[in-house]
């Protein structure tokens, strides 16, 4: 497919562009494959660059002949354009449509941006779970790398090398597998070098409702523990979510089978809830009315805060498991694929300097959210502005953002970054030049020719 | 002292606010003249100041003991176990005496002894110099010029003996428009922008009722549009909601009918009066006071105690204000019922806003005396100094110190104070240990001898003033900087320092503040360092023995000399040094100060676990 197809007008002139926090300005657009693009051709100052598939949602105003688009941006940006001529306006309008909702990933703006600058490090390749676990294993001999996954048959979401405990082999691991969602068997997200202690992370058990029991899956897991010492499995959602689950094969581990073990269970909401959530929120962050009732009130109506502190609460539950309590804890909630993900990735966040830095925050992103398979292509589809409502939409990564921005306003001498670093790696996740975000897992990752693209880099 | 039946409680519970596990300190709890103290087992001791004192309950008895609770106006809670009820009724009914004084004269203030003889309490009192500020202003000129009508307090009770009015105001318009306002408080000077010409006027309503009408009053309003050379009509400002003004024209007051005056633009600016703030803000401490308060409850309580939006009421008029002379070059007179509440708190954000001088240290003091204490801002009702009238209580300055936080926050650089100078502003309105607040005005204060009798707190805070320095400050801006803040709802935020500022456990944090001041003063000690080795090196130079001398000097110097390591905060470090300074009797001197406890919290070698138990509760948006 040809991108000059969808574009059924290429350039309009003496389009005025109005954006928040600057002044208008006209110029001419001009629309590319992957970018709308404006210019008023004085020193190339007032430029506008925008890639379509930064779009959430277009809306179309005509006043006479004057068009008016309204884009709403899924970094949350409102920007508008005043098009003189009404078949212009609709074309320019349509032909966004269309280019900012192809579907094929291969279209996607990252196989074609070549950087202008330097590429002084191969991002792919900066953060290989080898190097990963060279990092522990300086401190323990309990673990091992399996490469039972190694042409994703075992399990489809997780990355072709993984740490599970050096006494359970490939074949168990085959076996664990087929008992736990999605094929996310146990394996090891986080080890703490003062004690020892870990965190683990998986999909939930399939016990379904007659109790379904897996001897290799208690014998991984208590694998973990030393002599005498239990530890917790904290299931990200409510007992009442976790039973029902039983119905549709799911579940949870039973104390009679796991009795090493103590189950604690948070909530943590998911999908579109969130999603419903954020839209809210953005809402309330739009309105303009500027009154003080209306925007405590629509603030508390979001939600948004509330998920951000259960949220942080269940990682600081785990993170004191861990430190405090000395005991070692398997988080999971359904697939193991989002809140999950959270919990483990802001518990090493409280526990471990290194996830603080630049390079170590780059890392655990790679580690926790990439090759552990959050689908980052079905969650950051759309963002607040569209009606989508599908429920695999859900900004799960940016609340995970904005739990470590709350810990980065509470400890603002504990991080190496700062809130930009946060700011730019939510606009890459929803919209990007660079390949990191795309896909759903690393199997979709694993194309040769996404190989070539470059990894965002700090 | 004849109040005090039991002195000494031993095995008192000390119950953790915050806590849902009931946690608790046990300690023995003293009851001397002035304050409540409580030492802990691990010898940590608090102290409250009686005065501090705004409640005393006795809750029904329990199997461990007989509860006791103390809220006090500085928004600390202590909830004390006392083991023996009889115990536990003494020191209630002590608290209940000690902490309700009926005369000024059993204040603190009279008793407080900083040990400063008679000059050097007279040289403080003397640092403020109200007359010295308005020729720092520009007045008197060629338009303004004091007037003694009020020498004698005759002309108006509550306001100060010297008085700014129009030079073209004679005496017998002052008086006449006096008998038409409200407890005699004519229009006045408050401010002068030298740059603009313009001023900023305070006064009462007028007692207009639905038609009554002075001339002598449009007289004065004219003369004052008439000072002002650049803009002919001047803006009058009510602060009040449009109803309430309407409501008072019933009972013979109201406000100014425009076709009666020439020149003048009217406004209502609607922030409501005493009563509404008093129950606002005790809405808000008992949301907040809840244990295990969810998200939603905090915002619902939030809204639906009203307090920031009666905040940004404040700040939107004061931004009114500060346009209408800047834009405009336009003086404004602004009056509320009696001209000393919200008329003060408008009139001096107002002022704040204009002129950078009151952002530093010394300004912010002289911007309190001048608008607040001299113009008769009621402390003493309003803080519940005496056993009074609960209803004249209003936290009126708490919100104007709020409202100042505000725009610390917005504009990190424009103040040379930090948000611990505020708080401590707020501890020392309610202590009753300095004389400066003491009273309702000007005439009251001499009468109680305040200066012979009391100290002033100023001095006491300007040689503490390193611990209120902000380091971000840039002293460098222009007099006439206008600081123009943004009022979007979410700029404004619950203060957490001021309302929680007891409560510890709830907001472990890192201070950016303590961090920078920290490096300042390392950079300061190294730049010493390099001028003490320059004027070594020049030493040796002139001796034959150099060689030897360097190398000794290079050891000698960076053993003691502080490292850079801020730059790896995430590392395990020291933070801060930590001066502990030990309590005196005088529990609160002004030299004690929480802030120092807090540094010293989050100075211990950081954790790499950060816990945030309680952090979450509140947080901030």
């Amino acid at each position: 497919m040809e991108f000059a197809e969808l574009i059924k007008t290429p350039r309009v002139d003496n389009v005025v562009l109005h954006r928040p926090f600057y002044p208008a300005v006209e110029g001419t657009l001009c629309l590319t494959g992957h970018h709308l693009i404006l210019s008023s051709r004085q020193d190339n100052t007032e430029e506008l660059w925008l890639l379509h598939s930064n779009i959430d949602a277009i809306d179309k105003r005509f006043v006479g002949p004057l068009g008016t688009i309204i884009i709403k941006c899924k970094d949350f940006r409102i920007i508008q354009l005043d098009i003189p001529g009404m078949e212009e306006c609709l074309n320019i309008a349509s032909s966004i449509e269309a280019l900012s909702t192809l579907d094929s990933i291969t279209l996607m703006y990252p196989f074609f941006y070549r950087p202008m600058f330097e590429v002084i490090e191969d991002g792919w390749h900066s953060f290989l779970p080898e190097q990963e676990f060279e990092l522990y294993s300086s401190a323990t001999s309990e673990w091992r790398l399996s490469y039972v996954n190694k042409e994703f048959a075992v399990c489809p979401s997780y990355p072709p090398i993984v740490i599970v405990p050096k006494s359970i082999d490939d074949e168990a691991l085959r076996k664990v597998a087929t008992f736990r969602h999605g094929g996310r068997f146990p394996v090891l997200s986080y080890y703490h070098k003062k004690n020892g202690m870990v965190i683990m992370r998986s999909g939930q058990p399939l016990t379904g409702t007659n109790g379904r029991r897996c001897k290799e899956d208690e014998k991984l897991i208590n694998a973990t523990l030393r002599a005498g010492k239990r530890g917790y499995i904290i299931d990200t959602r409510s007992l009442n979510v976790a039973q029902q689950a039983r119905a549709k094969g799911g579940g949870f581990e039973q104390e009679a089978h796991y009795p090493q073990w103590r189950r604690i269970h948070k909530s943590i909401e998911r999908y579109h809830i969130l999603q419903e959530s954020l839209i809210k929120l953005v809402e309330a962050c739009n309105d303009q009315t500027h009154n003080m009732d209306r925007w405590l009130s629509k603030l508390e109506a979001s939600n948004w805060l509330t998920h951000i502190k259960e949220i942080l609460t269940t990682a600081c539950l785990a993170a004191q498991c861990i430190d405090r309590e000395g005991a070692s804890i398997l988080i999971h909630g359904t697939e193991g694929t989002d809140s999950t993900l959270q919990v483990t990735s802001l518990a090493q966040i409280i526990l471990e300097p290194r996830s603080r830095t630049i390079r170590g925050f780059e890392a655990l992103i790679e580690r926790e959210w990439l090759q552990a398979g959050h689908p980052f292509q079905q969650r950051c589809a759309q963002s607040a502005y569209c009606n989508s409502k599908q429920k695999w939409e859900s900004p799960v990564f940016l609340l995970f953002l904005d739990c470590v921005w709350q810990i980065l306003r509470q400890f603002p001498c504990s991080f190496e970054f700062n809130e930009n670093f946060l700011i730019m790696l939510f606009e890459h996740a929803y919209a990007s030049q660079f390949g990191t975000f795309l896909g759903n897992n690393e199997s979709e990752r694993y194309f040769p020719t996404l190989e070539q693209i470059l990894q965002v880099s700090g | 002292m004849e109040h005090i039946r039991t002195t000494k409680v031993e095995q008192v519970k000390l119950l953790d606010r915050f806590s849902t596990s009931n946690k608790s300190l046990t300690g023995t709890l003293y009851l001397t003249a002035t304050h409540l103290l409580f030492i802990d087992s691990h010898q940590k001791e608090t102290w409250i100041l009686h005065h501090h004192i705004a409640l005393v309950e006795k809750l029904a008895l329990t199997t461990s003991g007989c509860p006791l609770v103390i809220q006090c106006k500085n928004f600390r809670i202590v909830h004390f176990i006392v083991p023996r009820e009889r115990d536990c009724h003494d020191i209630y009914n002590s608290l209940l005496q000690l902490s309700k004084q009926a005369k000024y004269e059993d204040l603190y203030a009279f008793s407080y002894n900083p040990k400063q003889n008679d000059s050097e309490r007279l040289r403080g009192w003397q640092l403020i110099d109200l007359a010295e500020e308005y020729k720092r202003m520009g007045v008197p000129n060629s338009n303004w010029q004091l007037s003694d009508a009020n020498r004698e307090y005759k002309i108006c009770e509550t306001y100060p003996r010297e008085l700014y009015v129009p030079r073209i105001a004679s005496k017998p318009i002052i008086v006449g428009s006096s008998k038409f306002r409200s407890k005699g408080r004519f229009p006045v000077l408050s401010y002068y922008h030298e740059h603009k010409e313009a001023a900023i006027c305070r006064c009462s309503q007028p007692l207009s009722g639905f038609s009554a009408r002075c001339l002598e009053d449009e007289h004065l309003l004219q003369a004052i549009s008439k000072a002002n050379p650049v803009n002919r009509y001047m803006y009058v400002m009510d602060t009040r909601p449009k109803l309430n003004a309407m409501a008072n024209r019933a009972a013979g007051k109201g406000y100014e009918n425009e076709d009666n005056y020439s020149n003048i633009r009217f406004q209502f600016v609607g922030i409501e009066n005493i009563h509404v703030m008093r129950s606002s803000l005790q809405k808000l401490l008992e949301v907040n006071g809840t244990k295990g308060l969810s998200v939603s409850d905090f915002y619902s309580g939030l809204e639906s105690s009203g307090w920031l939006r009666h905040i940004k009421a404040v700040m939107d008029a004061a931004i009114f204000l500060a346009k209408a002379i800047t834009v405009e070059s336009a003086s404004v007179l602004v009056h509320c019922s009696d001209g000393w509440d919200r008329t003060s708190q408008v009139c001096s954000l107002g002022s704040l806003l204009l002129d950078s001088y009151y952002r530093t240290i010394k300004g912010f003091m002289v911007l309190i005396e001048k608008d607040w204490i001299s113009f008769g801002h009621k402390f003493s009702e309003r803080c519940g100094h005496l056993d009074g009238d609960p209803k004249e209580v209003s936290p009126v300055f708490t919100q104007f110190l709020e409202c100042v936080w505000h725009l610390t926050e917005q504009f990190p650089q424009a103040f040379e104070f930090n948000e611990a100078f505020l708080v401590q502003i707020h501890e020392h309105i309610h202590s009753c240990q300095f004389g400066n607040f003491l009273g309702n005005c000007q005439k009251e204060r001499e009468e109680l001898k305040l200066k012979e009798k009391t100290y002033s707190l100023w001095p006491f805070l300007l040689d503490d003033q390193k611990k209120y320095l902000n380091p971000l400050y840039t002293s460098k801006s222009p007099k006439f900087t206008v600081l123009e803040p943004n009022t979007v709802s979410f700029n404004f935020k619950f203060w957490r320092n001021m309302y929680h500022q007891f409560d510890r456990t709830l907001h472990p944090r890192q201070s950016v503040f303590n961090i920078i001041t920290n490096m300042n003063e390392q950079n300061k000690q190294l730049e010493k360092d390099i001028k003490d080795l320059e004027s070594k090196i020049k030493q040796c130079k002139n001796k034959p023995t150099d060689g030897i001398l360097t190398k000794e000097l290079i050891h000698s110097v960076h053993p003691e000399s502080p490292t850079l390591k801020t730059s790896l905060c995430f590392k395990e470090q020291t933070l801060l040094p930590v001066n502990h300074a030990l309590r005196t009797i005088e529990g609160s001197n002004p030299a004690d100060n929480r802030y120092s406890e807090y540094a010293e919290e989050f100075s211990k070698s950081e954790p790499g676990v950060v816990s945030l138990e309680y952090g979450v509760a509140r947080m901030t948006c």
